[in-house]
Order: structure tokens, then C-alpha cells, then sequence
């Protein structure tokens, strides 16, 4: 994939498919120690040990429509490829946290990319489907941690009865990631 | 500088909304794009993008929703439209610079794009298309 967003998009739609309610999605960048971290952690139906101990083969998949599942393997490989690693830690009837780490300065890391798209795809998945988004920048310079941080659940609470995915909400949604992602990019 | 997004701007866009939804709790257009990893690798995030870009700039209301893989990978970035009393369309290899064709003839003129047809579903259901000619 080009881009670390769209691997992100493919984790979290794994979490969609587990019935998962509630995603907390923490993207670290510490350019202190070098490292970029990539955190998604749902409450979907979880994973075995035996179905833990085949996700990453790209033979193996859930679904019924085809029968390679290269989400994971993809993703593993990307961080394998930046001197990082992909760990996935899943309880069934609890959740699934995949983790996956980059040396941020890694000539083979593909950029981040175009975050608020992939999160407006995200929102505009579903009514049920929560999103805890945190996105930090460690910085040596004397300003050290920036972040972009939003909760829908508080979104929803001011809105009431009124859906994510509704023109004019969308419409701000999409601007207020955009305003905080450019302004994180800034410093 | 410009204002800051808040969380307060919401509030007014809630009174304006749930006026407007009374009316359109009903919307007839459902649009689905596939969001399994081969969508996303075949540029749906992409193709979605432009898909809301479309419907915002033309004032136009509609669902829109992913789903999984549906087991045409090559077809991908594929793009389903629902609309009550007309045939369920499926277009494949939806790309974003072929979006507002799309919604132009499919959605404001009400035709289908037949060169992008990949599948279609009639009102009455699968497998009833031929009898409907009969």
C-alpha cells in the first residue's frame, strides 16, 4: 500500500467486521527515540489462539467471498521492511489491539499519508461505531509533545439524535480533522 | 488565523439538521463502496472521497456506506447504488475522476452508465430479470 493511512483504514475495517464498538486508533510519532507507532485497539469479538496463530498467513481469511486475506500480511510486512515489528494481542469476547512499530526515519516507511481521509471513511461507516483518535508528535525541541486528539462519542453527545454522516457534519467533521492534522504537520 | 473548529459549532448545525432530517429520514439513495483490503489497494478511500465531494457540491442527499470484500477483487474500487423503484446498479472499477459522471447521469438525470455496469439487480429480485422480459 502507499500509504500508512490505508493500512490503518484496513485494520479498523477488520475491527468493523468483528462488531467492534468502540476503536481507539493512536498514531505516535517520537522523533525523539525514532520510533512511529501505530496503535488500533477495538472491542470487536476477539481472536483464539488458533485463529491468532493464523492471521498472518496470507492463506488465511474469515471471509467466504475469496480466499487470501492480505490485510494483515501486507501491514506486517511494512513494518518488517522499517526495522519494525506488527503484534497483535486479541482475547475472545474482549478485543483485538494490533500494534505496528517503524523507525520513523526508515528510507522504506511509506508516508503516513492522507490521515483525514481515512478517518472520515471511518466515521462514515456507521451510527454504532465509535472512534477514539490520538495522534502525537515528540519533538526534541523545546515545544516536545503536540497532539491531535478527538472522541466521537463527545461529537455524538452534542449532536444528539443528528448522524456523523449527515452533509453539513460531515462537511465540519471533514475540516476539523484536516485543521488538526495540517496544524500538527506545522509544527 | 483562521477560526478554530470546535465542538460548540455543532450545536447550531444540530437545530439546522433536525429540522431538515424530519424530511429526509427516508432517503432513497443508498451508495456502497467495497472497503476490503482490495478496495482500499485498488484507491476506494480515494474513490469515497470524491463520491462525498460530489454529493456536497451538488447539494444531493444520499447513504453512503463501505462494506468488505464481496469476492470481485479485480473489480475493484467497486461502487453500488440503491434507489427505490430502479434497479440496483453495481459499476466497477470506479476510480475517482469517474465520479462526477456518475452521479451526473445515474443520480441528477436518473439513467445508468451502461459502459461501467458490472452487475445490476432488478426491482423484483435476482434471477427475475429474464421473466420480467418474458
Amino acid at each position: 500500500m502507499r500509504e500508512l493511512a490505508l493500512h490503518i483504514l484496513d485494520v479498523v475495517e477488520n475491527a468493523i467486521e468483528a462488531d467492534a464498538q468502540q476503536v481507539d486508533l493512536a498514531v505516535t510519532e517520537d522523533l525523539v527515540s525514532d520510533l512511529l507507532t501505530i496503535s488500533v485497539r477495538d472491542d470487536g469479538r476477539g481472536m483464539n489462539a488458533a485463529m491468532l496463530a493464523q492471521v498472518r498467513d496470507p492463506f488465511f481469511t474469515t471471509r467466504t467471498t475469496r480466499h487470501v486475506g492480505l490485510g494483515i500480511p501486507l501491514f506486517a510486512a511494512a513494518a518488517a521492511r522499517c526495522a519494525g515489528d506488527l503484534t497483535i494481542e486479541s482475547t475472545p469476547g474482549q478485543g483485538t489491539r494490533v500494534t505496528a512499530t517503524f523507525q520513523h526515519s526508515h528510507i522504506d516507511q511509506a508516508p503516513l499519508g492522507d490521515m483525514p481521509q481515512t478517518l472520515m471513511c471511518i466515521l462514515m461507516r456507521g451510527a454504532h461505531l465509535d472512534l477514539h483518535y490520538i495522534h502525537r508528535v515528540i519533538s526534541g525541541s523545546c515545544a516536545g509533545e503536540h497532539l491531535f486528539e478527538f472522541d466521537t462519542r463527545e461529537i455524538k453527545q452534542e449532536l444528539g439524535d443528528v448522524p456523523l454522516s449527515y452533509p453539513d457534519v460531515r462537511e465540519w467533521l471533514s475540516e476539523f480533522i484536516a485543521q488538526g492534522e495540517q496544524l500538527l504537520k506545522e509544527t | 488565523m483562521p477560526k478554530l473548529k470546535s465542538l460548540d459549532d455543532l450545536k447550531s448545525l444540530k437545530q439546522k439538521a433536525l429540522h431538515d432530517l424530519t424530511i429526509r429520514q427516508q432517503t432513497t439513495t443508498r451508495i456502497t463502496v467495497g472497503m476490503g483490503t482490495c478496495g482500499i489497494a485498488a484507491g476506494a478511500r480515494e474513490t469515497m472521497h470524491s463520491i462525498l465531494q460530489e454529493l456536497d457540491k451538488r447539494g444531493i442527499e444520499a447513504q453512503v456506506a463501505t462494506v468488505g470484500c464481496i469476492g470481485m477483487c479485480s473489480k475493484e474500487p467497486l461502487v453500488d447504488i440503491e434507489q427505490a423503484g430502479r434497479p440496483r446498479i453495481t459499476y466497477a472499477n470506479m476510480h475517482p475522476d469517474m465520479i462526477p459522471r456518475l452521479i451526473e447521469e445515474h443520480l441528477v438525470k436518473g439513467g445508468v452508465v451502461e459502459d461501467w455496469v458490472f452487475g445490476r439487480v432488478p426491482l423484483a429480485g435476482i434471477g427475475t430479470e429474464g421473466q420480467q422480459q418474458a
